[in-house]
């Protein structure tokens, strides 16, 4: 629908509400996006834990490197340190919300970029095939021969450690699995009637790529990507954990887990805290992914 | 041959292979016609006998391995074959429109109707989103969609068989195409809606004044449409006449053996059907001499010894046959 439209749009959304078994298009995906209500609940905790990460550490008095040595190990509900403190006193909700920032950082960013480096080389690949394809698949073939995790290792290891460093390391791993999956979904459309009926009708190769073969391979790749973003806080803590990422003391959920790890008998929350955190927000995000995937596809639009 | 603007589509001696020069099938082998503009020209033969082929070719969209070897395609007295990619992309659609054999998967689910219908009107006409979307609206309501507006915001999905039918229609005549290349358009669809969506066809091209070249195997529909017929055969056209005198006075063996089938069905139930003994050739290592001799009941040792070209018989019906042609020439 066009931008013109928008306005005509609302109206008859609103229409439409009245009048069952009609209605404007954008009006009933964002209706079947909200019925799916372990995907309304997951956008609304992951608003939630984005506006804690983003605006809790603004609140005074939170300050995740100051080590209190004569509370350490405090359990939660202690009195000034809600969630308790770690094996060197300091707090664990400031940690937990400084924290976030980098994991949700480390974890949305790189997966995010490599979804969409990887879905225009997948569908270049998967459409143009040829030549291109096997330039671009052969190099890709090149990063999947590595381990990925040693792949990482190796790319953080040439930079300066640091947030940026992790990110580039990660996107760099990531590439790989997302052009697959989207050359993969390419080849698998290009071959229906509706994208020989659109040539037929003049339409050019981008057109075609990008209106036709895009909203198609969109799903699983949006799918694919909230899987990993869990799956990539565990790794970018990996590499804080081997030096190659954040520094200590700056707090990230995964360095917390593996710093609690050594004390985990004598003070468990210190682990179990950021552990939880990470749960839920890889929960949260598959959740999403499906329910964005669902809302994507006209065919599961109920009406 | 005439090459001036008004000349129609102008065939000539299009070849188009699969595969290798040693290994491989020229599925489309040599096939030339003349379509006039406001005539319908019927292909007809059974599957696998290049009918789509030859479509595809015509608008150049046939994929490797397959290539078109030679030939020309003459639109307004232009070669298409010789176009480059991106002018050809600018007639796909807009001189060309092709109407496919499934209405089911010819449409993006992904899209509503009326996106994919000013799809076709942006790539070719200088007007906005909101222009073309209304221009959709119209050709929907052309084509008999009810509640057009509405129903433009749908999705495929939404819509019968028939229906989807009638938006392919829709975004194939949006730039007033002058030929329509309609490929089997009503085997996907229930008999009683078939009739309907031929009817609009047929309407939309006498409005248009375009010409038609309509694929089928169904000869009950190249009764109702056709002008003239050209009945293809193993990659080759074995004959050519105008409508009524490839009914009531055939002259290839193979186009009275699919007449003989047909009737068999219509008509007359008590009569058993008459299939036409053997298969097709294959075509990667096609016989010696005409194509249809092996499955031919008039055959001759001539047929086998060399290739039957196009002969002329009387009044623009041209059959390839040797047999037939000495016979009509003794009578």
């Amino acid at each position: 629908m066009s931008g013109a439209n928008s306005s005509a749009g609302i109206v008859e959304a609103v229409s439409a509400a009245a009048a069952p078994g009609s209605g404007s298009a954008r009006f009933w995906r964002l209706k079947s996006f909200a019925r799916n209500r372990a995907a309304l609940i997951s956008a609304l905790v992951l608003v939630g834990v984005v506006g804690a990460v983003t605006f809790g550490p603004l609140i005074g008095g939170l300050n995740p490197d100051d080590a209190d040595n004569l509370a350490r190990y405090a359990p939660m509900g202690s009195p000034g340190h809600l969630l308790g403190t770690d094996q060197q006193g300091r707090d664990m909700l400031a940690r937990l919300l400084f924290g976030g920032r980098v994991s949700l950082l480390v974890g949305v960013a790189p997966t995010l970029t490599a979804g969409v480096i990887g879905l225009a080389l997948g569908l270049l690949s998967g459409y143009v095939r040829g030549v291109v394809d096997q330039i671009i698949m052969r190099c890709l073939d090149v990063v999947f021969a590595f381990p990925m995790v040693l792949l990482a290792i190796a790319i953080a290891g040439a930079m300066q450690p640091g947030v940026l460093t992790e990110i580039i390391a990660i996107t760099v791993i990531l590439v790989p699995y997302f052009a697959r999956l989207a050359r993969t979904a390419t080849e698998s459309v290009v071959p229906m009637p509706f994208v020989e009926a659109a040539r037929a009708a003049g339409g050019t190769p981008s057109a075609i790529m990008l209106r036709y073969i895009l909203p198609a391979v969109f799903g699983p790749v949006i799918v694919y990507a909230t899987t990993l973003i869990g799956l990539m806080i565990v790794v970018g803590s990996g590499l804080s954990f081997l030096g190659l990422g954040v520094q200590p003391p700056t707090a990230d959920w995964g360095a917390m887990v593996a710093e609690g790890r050594v004390v985990l008998r004598r003070a468990s929350h210190v682990t179990i805290i950021p552990g939880v955190a990470i749960l839920i927000v890889s929960l949260a995000f598959n959740f999403l992914g499906d329910g964005i995937r669902d809302a994507l596809d006209p065919r599961t639009i109920r009406r | 041959m005439s090459e001036g603007a008004d000349a129609g589509l102008i065939v000539e001696n299009l070849r188009t292979r699969f595969g290798s020069d040693r290994a491989g099938a020229t599925v489309v082998d040599g096939v030339s016609f003349a379509l006039q503009p406001g005539r319908t020209i019927a292909l007809v033969g059974e599957s696998g006998c290049g009918k789509s082929a030859t479509a595809l070719s015509l608008m150049r969209l046939i994929e490797p391995p397959g290539r078109i070897i030679s030939g020309r395609v003459l639109l307004d007295g232009r070669d298409l074959l010789a176009m480059s990619e991106r002018e050809m992309e600018g007639t796909r659609g807009a001189k060309i429109g092709m109407i496919f054999q499934d209405p089911l998967t010819s449409l993006n689910p992904a899209l509503t109707i009326g996106w994919q219908i000013s799809e076709t009107i942006l790539a070719h006409q200088p007007v906005s989103r909101a222009a073309a979307e209304q221009k959709a609206i119209e050709l929907l309501r052309h084509v008999g969609v009810n509640d057009a507006e509405r129903r433009a915001h749908d999705y495929p999905h939404h819509f019968s068989g028939g229906m989807r039918q009638r938006v392919l229609i829709a975004a194939a005549i949006s730039c007033r195409p002058k030929v329509i290349i309609a490929d089997e358009p009503t085997t996907a669809l229930d008999v009683t809606v078939q009739a309907k969506i031929l009817r609009l066809l047929r309407d939309l091209q006498q409005e248009m004044h375009a010409s038609m070249l309509l694929i089928t195997h169904d000869l009950g529909v190249v009764a109702a449409m056709a002008d003239e017929v050209m009945v293809m055969y193993a990659g080759r056209i074995v004959e050519r006449a105008d409508v009524d005198t490839l009914f009531h006075n055939p002259g290839h063996p193979y186009t009275k053996a699919l007449l003989a089938c047909a009737t068999g069905i219509e008509d007359d139930r008590g009569v058993p059907l008459e299939p036409i003994g053997g298969s097709a050739p294959d075509l990667r290592h096609p016989p010696p001499g005409c194509r249809f001799a092996p499955r031919c009941s008039a055959v001759q040792d001539l047929c086998r010894a060399q290739d039957q070209s196009l002969r002329a018989l009387a009044g623009g019906h041209e059959v390839a046959c040797v047999v037939v042609e000495q016979e009509r020439a003794d009578a």
